[in-house]
């Protein structure tokens, strides 16, 4: 018995068709907040600590360097997380490097080491980590809240940078100043405590 | 039919297979986040379950109180530095040898500074507590249970280390009065004690 082409042709199609229909469980951490995509945004960035504690080691490195600096970070950090998580809705493919690590190790030392900077250096670390950061969390939103939750990821880094950078700016007293940098220290240790985790044996 | 025409044909199936492989939706099991809660209160608890490394922390506030600023508060930022870097030795296979006689010795040595209200040069101090913390970090940073959050492990883990030593600066500050000088040296004297116990029981 000979099989025709034509069948072979119908048999391919049939098993495609059953591959692409098969059920498959969405699993990622996608926050739904069911109030819509920019909720869904914000509810992203506040529930994900990878991003809500490197944005606040930012904010607290850029109050230790003053008012001009926090606004900097208030107005650049936002816009390049939005032009980064552009770019991350139209890539493919994951990262493997521990981004978070090497954030929290990053901003963390500056912060504990209240490290003078060139003139430039906040803006600079704003743009980098915002554009790092916001390529991971488009990918994120691929399947979710879109460009919609990248609005309202913006949304909640201005309000967090704000708060916290003016929060920094406000303290007056040494020992308030030295907490902050002992949180930085904490922020450090902690990075350095996942990298460990990241290339574990 | 030309041979070509039957070589596509056989061909085909396959390649639609492989297109519809490639073109199946598969789930995104690279943000499966579980256990976060649990993970952050694991590493949270994790640094008050054993005596010794409890000792060891407040022995640090203790010093750092003792020895007043920049010690105060730089001492508690070495500690938990120092102690990550001892978990990721631990954490890429780096063994250290001796880790429970260091942690014993840790408890004896700050235990002893403190009850000596010893005052080094700051940078000896630093490295004192620096190097202890390393042992500490070796043998109780890389404890995480399985399916819990590496992250919040280490952000609790972190957070309780430097809740210890806020404790053991805490308690220092009786060290403005003559009378809490004295205290403390006797807190110093019984953390010493402890670590001279801990260290017979590891040598053991």
């Amino acid at each position: 018995m000979t099989i025709r082409p034509n069948a072979a042709w119908r048999a391919g199609a049939a098993l495609c068709v059953g591959m692409l229909l098969r059920p498959s469980d969405a699993a990622a951490h996608l926050v739904t907040t069911g109030m819509g995509p920019v909720y869904d945004g914000i509810g992203h960035l506040l529930l994900t600590p990878e991003d809500l504690v490197s944005v606040l080691a930012l904010a607290l490195f850029a109050g230790l360097r003053g008012a001009a600096q926090g606004r900097r970070a208030m107005l650049l950090l936002p816009a390049a997380w939005f032009a980064g998580g552009l770019i991350g809705l139209r890539v493919t493919g994951a990262t493997s490097f521990p981004v978070p690590a090497v954030s929290f190790l990053i901003l963390g030392a500056l912060v504990a080491a209240d490290l003078r900077l060139p003139a430039n250096g906040v803006a600079v670390l704003a743009v980098v980590l915002g554009l790092v950061h916001g390529v991971l969390n488009g990918a994120a939103l691929r399947q979710g809240a879109g460009s919609l939750g990248l609005l309202g990821i913006m949304a909640a880094l201005f309000v967090l940078v704000a708060l916290a950078s003016a929060f920094v700016v406000s303290l007056e007293r040494p020992w308030a100043r030295v907490a902050v940098r002992v949180a930085g220290s904490w922020v450090a240790a902690s990075g350095l405590l996942l990298l460990g985790w990241a290339f574990r044996k | 039919m030309s041979f070509s025409r039957k070589a596509g044909h056989f061909f085909a199936v396959p390649l639609l297979v492989a297109l519809a492989l490639a073109a199946m939706p598969h789930p995104a099991f690279a943000h499966v986040e579980q256990g976060q809660a649990s993970g952050f209160l694991t590493g949270l608890k994790h640094p008050w379950s054993g005596l010794d490394h409890v000792l060891a922390m407040i022995a640090v506030g203790l010093w750092g109180a003792q020895l007043g600023n920049p010690a105060l508060w730089l001492l508690p930022v070495t500690f938990p530095m120092m102690m990550s870097l001892g978990a990721v030795m631990g954490l890429i296979g780096m063994g250290l040898p001796g880790v429970e006689v260091g942690i014993a010795l840790s408890s004896l040595l700050l235990g002893g500074m403190v009850m000596g209200e010893a005052r080094p040069k700051l940078a000896v101090a630093v490295l004192l507590v620096g190097f202890f913390a390393i042992f500490h970090g070796h043998a109780h940073g890389t404890e995480l249970p399985p399916g819990q959050s590496g992250l919040l492990y280490s952000m609790g883990f972190v957070i309780a280390t430097g809740c210890l030593h806020g404790m053991g600066i805490g308690i220092g500050l009786v060290h403005r009065w003559p009378a809490g000088r004295l205290a403390l040296r006797g807190a110093g004297a019984l953390i010493a004690g402890m670590g001279l116990f801990f260290l017979a029981r590891a040598l053991t």
